[in-house]
């Protein structure tokens, strides 16, 4: 064998585990996902295999699935916005601090050694009915009677903040990091207020990672079903949520697999529009 | 163009001093470089001019005006550092018109300064691209021409030539010097190269650990090092001890085992007051070797060549001169010597330096 076929085939050699475990445990799934996708389901609960466009048919036109789409990208949209604005200076913060930088980012990734349910859960301590905010409001005689403050929109939005925060700030974190800090005392040297140099310096130089991030905590947000699970009332259900129902209690895997594809398409289409935009490997540093 | 003048400026990081009291005046259009090796505290001072860092104690006055409490952006400085900083995002023209914007220069004004400054600096046709596009070279020349457009007071210059290669670096010295000259402006320039320092400056400050060891012209410095970090650090000595055995108002008498006995002016060691140990500061290309004994009262003793390191014009010669290993630089004519011959080594009294042991 030639050096040149050696050296051809070396990469796949060490891609080897990797593309056999991402073609079982992803692709083949998927492909499953497609077929029953088409199957129909029979009023005896039986599912009658074939090409059926009826499970397609339902998710496309009903209406109520398209006003619970649309909604998931709203709550999606006004999650990822939240994220960044309080994000960003957290994220400038601990890339501007020389000496507790290691430290800052060890805190930021001390809430992923607990359970995201639990971290969910933990809510209902703090918001429920007497949980440790009314009890607090309570023995200080502000209010009389306890507040119902979860179970509403606002809390699946915290919860799902509280969630994807993290995400947010590192991949702000390794934009602003990556910015030279001559950049900025050039700016200044040359006129530039601090404010005037964050605008036209540090924000346009970091908008790559405010991207990854966005990205990251806008499709981690549309695809979450435990959020509105726990913290969300009955009206707050997310569009994993029709799937979980279909799959989960209804036992319609036909729907539950059309209604989850239609959700992979829309969270595709905004990454490879992403993608055209700033490219992937933006995303792949952040993460790493 | 301003003069700059530091009274007592001290930097303490902590229980880290990183510049000791020091005090500076820099006349209008000069040209004053701070060297010394990394962590001398050259770049802290600096700084402090700029104003990116606060002095912990003295005055730094610039124009004849306290600027203590005047943030950078207010101080009309033009900064240029070691790696260029340029706006990655910003054309080469937006990164030039960059300091003009804040200075409420109208349309047609900028654009003519921004051509003007891309002619100084003889890149007349860059404007559209962007950095990443230009080579080291291009990009400092750039960020020279940023600094200068807005007309700076002051022009700081933190080492920018160390990023480019050899020959580059000559020639943007040369290159620099000129547009200095053209513009006028006061300028301060930092750097650890010596040839840079003595090729630039009308008055080089050597500093070593936050302390100023001599000021003065490049000659000046060169010739009459006023310690033996200055003859270390800017050219190649050697350091002797040796013997004062006599010293009156214009003439002193030296002793070494083993370089004999020699007078020498007074004024070469202005800081030696009688007899006693002192070093003889004995430059490298001061030592001339020769074949023959020369015909002139040079001191002159037989040496035995140990090492060569050809140089192509010069060469660096380590001799032996009995207890003695010398370091000398020579011209190359014709041939160098060769390692293991016997030379005649001879240098005049009057070339060395005189320090207090």
């Amino acid at each position: 064998m030639g050096v040149e076929a050696r050296e051809a085939r070396q990469p796949w050699i060490l891609l080897s585990p990797a593309l056999v475990a991402i073609t079982f445990l992803l692709f083949v799934p998927l492909a499953f996902i497609v077929v029953y996708s088409f199957w129909l389901r029979t009023a005896t609960g039986a599912d009658v295999a074939g090409f059926h466009l009826d499970n397609w048919a339902e998710a496309l036109t009903d209406r109520f699935y398209r006003d619970i789409l649309l909604n998931t990208l709203k709550i999606a949209a006004i999650t990822t916005a939240v994220c960044a604005l309080a994000g960003y200076p957290a994220a400038y913060f601990i890339a501007r601090s020389n000496r507790n930088k290691g430290f800052l980012l060890l805190l930021l990734m001390l809430p992923f050694w607990v359970s995201y349910i639990i971290r969910t859960m933990s809510w209902i301590n703090i918001l429920g009915v007497s949980g440790a905010l009314n009890s607090f409001l309570l023995w200080t005689g502000i209010i009389s009677e306890p507040l119902q403050m979860l179970y509403n929109e606002a809390t699946v939005i915290l919860g799902l903040v509280h969630f994807l925060m993290p995400f947010m700030i590192l991949n702000v974190f390794v934009s602003v990091d990556g910015i030279d800090q001559n950049l900025e005392s050039a700016a200044n040297s040359l006129g530039a207020t601090k404010l005037q140099t964050f605008v036209s310096v540090t924000l346009p130089l970091s908008l790559p990672g405010l991207a990854a991030g966005g990205l990251l905590c806008f499709v981690l947000a549309a695809g979450t079903y435990i959020t509105p699970l726990v913290l969300g009332g009955p009206r707050d259900a997310m569009f994993a949520n029709l799937v979980f129902e279909a799959i989960i209690t209804q036992l319609n895997w036909p729907l539950g697999s059309a209604l989850s594809l239609m959700l992979l398409a829309v969270l595709g289409a905004l990454v490879l529009v992403y993608n055209h935009f700033l490219g992937m490997a933006q995303l792949m540093k952040g993460m790493g | 163009m301003s003069t700059v003048k530091l009274t007592d400026i001290e930097k303490r990081f902590g229980d880290y001093v990183a510049v000791h009291r020091m005090s500076l005046e820099m006349p209008e259009g000069g040209f004053v470089t701070l060297l010394g090796p990394s962590g001398c505290g050259k770049t802290t001072t600096l700084r402090m001019i700029a104003g990116l860092l606060d002095p912990t104690e003295g005055e730094i006055e610039i124009g004849g005006k306290r600027v203590n409490d005047v943030p950078i952006h207010k101080r009309n400085l033009g900064l240029v550092f070691q790696n260029y900083a340029l706006f990655p995002h910003k054309s080469v023209a937006d990164n030039i018109a960059f300091g003009l914007k804040y200075r409420g220069v109208g349309k047609s004004d900028m654009a003519r300064k921004v051509k003007d400054a891309l002619e100084l600096v003889q890149l007349p046709h860059v404007g559209e691209r962007y950095p990443r596009e230009l080579s080291g070279g291009q990009q400092q020349r750039i960020a020279l021409a940023r600094a200068i457009v807005i007309e700076p007071d002051v022009l700081l210059l933190d080492e920018p030539l160390s990023a480019l290669d050899a020959n580059l670096r000559e020639d943007m010295r040369v290159e620099l010097k000129r547009i200095q000259e053209r513009i006028g402006v006061t300028t301060v320039f930092v750097t650890h190269d010596q040839s840079e320092a003595l090729a630039l400056s009308d008055q080089i400050v050597v500093m070593s650990a936050g302390k100023v060891e001599q000021m003065g012209a490049p000659e000046e410095v060169y010739n009459t090092p006023a310690s033996e970090f200055v003859a270390k650090f800017l050219g190649a000595s050697n350091i002797v001890e040796a013997q004062c055995t006599g010293r009156d108002g214009s003439s002193m008498v030296l002793e070494t085992p083993d370089l004999g006995r020699f007078t020498l002016p007074a004024d070469r060691g202005p800081k030696v007051t009688g007899p006693g140990p002192v070093k003889l500061v004995l430059r490298a290309e001061k030592i001339a070797l020769s074949a023959t004994k020369p015909a002139n009262d040079d001191v002159s003793h037989g040496a035995r060549v140990e090492t060569v390191d050809y140089q192509g014009q010069a060469a660096r010669y380590f001799i032996r001169l009995g207890d003695l290993q010398l370091q000398a630089i020579n011209m190359i004519d014709g041939r160098p010597h060769a390692e293991g011959s016997q030379v005649t080594a001879s240098f005049r009294p009057s070339d060395c330096t005189v320090l207090p042991a």
